[in-house]
């Protein structure tokens, strides 16, 4: 239950940081640890090196800028749903950081480590994907941006390349007026979702939607935008019965095999059940 | 006598590492491998043993402190991690003439605690709750949820919510 042999790096910049990366082949990157020093504890994972973030500058802010929330690599959970500014520009995500690890593991962990760690039933995976998100990595050869829809691969499998570095989420703010809900089913508070929906749906002034953005995780791979659903309830005034065809569609979705915590058939029947409560919860938000 | 086939290393390959914090007010500096575990470096190095290791993966709580005034696992963080940082441990919780503190005293009155490897980590984490700015949910399905993240295989819970809620009463807090 200890740690195997590690070099470690504590770079003082990005580019020494990338650098230390290029170097070692086996390194991973050191954020707030809540998922990787768990993993090395058990040993599942031991990298040849930890490249340490805690002394990079620059990393551990929080920027809101034409609508959208810039989250550096250093910002923990805590520090964003704490956050006001960030609250009123988008509160889908303090409605589902309720859900993420407890207050002692937000108080470290990071939100763009569980954007790379990847989990496929983790809730701020599913958060960037529902609200059109991605994130800015920086490698050698410079900066570029990754959709969330490029991003996320399979469990804990991202499209960062080995040498690069995330420095910052870019998680858009909510459309004025928007309804939002996030609901989730775990067994126990705490525990990463056997399922969780998020939903972000525009109406017009006669409450016709407009555009709506439903997504699930942990049930499949990686975390998916419903996009039968987004269909299904798009034209609809959210009436109980356009609720529920809607969140019928979901079912098709569900690509997790029997496991430990469920069947794909009880997935089926809680996925169902989830967005037809988060669109209920959507319906009611108040367009303010 | 013959050759030994693996000859011993001159040194540990295990890197070392100068890291420095305070722990309940005091400074400390220890030279330790990269790979030490904060909850072992306040155990093994400084020697305060009321930081208990129950599971040494996130999921008890039995090791909680406060780093820089907000509460974490010390089996989740490298000492490495904490260089700098102002750790407080269940150590420093009751005065110096080992009066105690309101929430301990309220775990003892309401029997919140059998064998008490939990406690100090239940202590930790409700302690942070109390100080920092916001508003307390003293409900029963409040303190619970203040409390999901430690786990006791003791008392069932009911007498650690009991107590949790007279501290409240004893502190004034709400």
């Amino acid at each position: 239950m200890k740690p195997s042999l590690f070099e470690y790096s504590a770079p003082s910049s990005v580019a020494e940081a990338i650098e230390a990366l290029s170097g070692d082949p086996g390194a991973m990157i050191l954020a707030g640890g809540q998922s990787l020093v768990p993993a090395m504890n058990l040993r599942l994972a031991s990298p040849t090196r930890l490249v340490d973030l805690r002394n990079v500058s620059g990393l551990g802010e929080t920027v809101i800028e034409d609508g959208i929330i810039r989250v550096g690599a250093m910002v923990r959970h805590r520090d964003i749903e704490l956050n006001d500014a960030v609250h009123q520009a988008n509160p889908l995500i303090r409605e589902a950081m309720k859900y993420v690890a407890h207050v002692p593991i937000r108080n470290r962990g990071t939100v763009v480590g569980s954007l790379c760690h990847a989990d496929a039933a983790a809730e701020m995976p599913l958060v960037l994907l529902v609200t059109g998100g991605s994130v800015t990595a920086e490698g050698p050869g410079g900066r570029r941006d990754i959709a969330a829809a490029d991003f996320f691969q399979f469990h804990m499998t991202t499209t960062r390349a080995a040498d690069e570095l995330i420095v910052h989420a870019n998680i858009p703010g909510l459309p004025k007026g928007a309804g939002y809900a996030f609901e989730e089913f775990s067994r126990r508070h705490g525990d990463y979702a056997i399922a969780a929906v998020a939903v972000i749906v525009q109406r017009g002034s006669d409450g016709t939607v407009d555009a709506a953005s439903v997504g699930a995780c942990g049930v499949g791979s990686k975390p998916v935008r419903l996009s039968a659903v987004e269909e299904a309830i798009t034209g609809t005034k959210m009436s109980a019965d356009d609720i529920k065809t809607a969140a019928q569609s979901s079912q098709d979705y569900v690509s997790a095999p029997d496991d430990m915590h469920a069947t794909t058939a009880y997935r089926r029947h809680l996925l169902v059940n989830l967005v037809r409560r988060a669109l209920s919860s959507a319906e009611q938000t108040p367009a303010s | 006598m013959k050759p030994r086939k693996h000859s011993i290393p001159q040194s540990s390959a295990d890197p070392k590492v100068m890291v420095r914090m305070t722990i309940n007010g005091e400074e400390v500096e220890r030279e330790v491998s990269v790979r030490m575990l904060l909850s072992d470096f306040i155990r093994h190095e400084i020697g305060l043993t009321g930081t208990h290791v129950g599971c040494e993966h996130g999921i008890c709580g039995a090791c909680t402190v406060m780093i820089d005034g907000r509460s974490g696992r010390s089996c989740l963080t490298f000492a490495v991690q904490a260089d700098g940082a102002d750790i407080r441990t269940i150590e420093s919780v009751a005065g110096e003439d080992g009066e105690l503190h309101p929430i301990q005293q309220a775990f003892q009155e309401c029997h919140a605690l059998q064998c008490g490897y939990c406690t100090p980590g239940m202590i930790m984490n409700v302690l942070s709750h109390f100080e920092a700015e916001e508003d307390l949910d003293l409900t029963d399905t409040g303190i619970r949820e203040l409390l999901s993240g430690n786990l006791c295989r003791c008392t069932g819970y009911a007498n650690i919510v009991k107590a949790v809620r007279q501290a409240a009463e004893l502190t004034g807090r709400t």
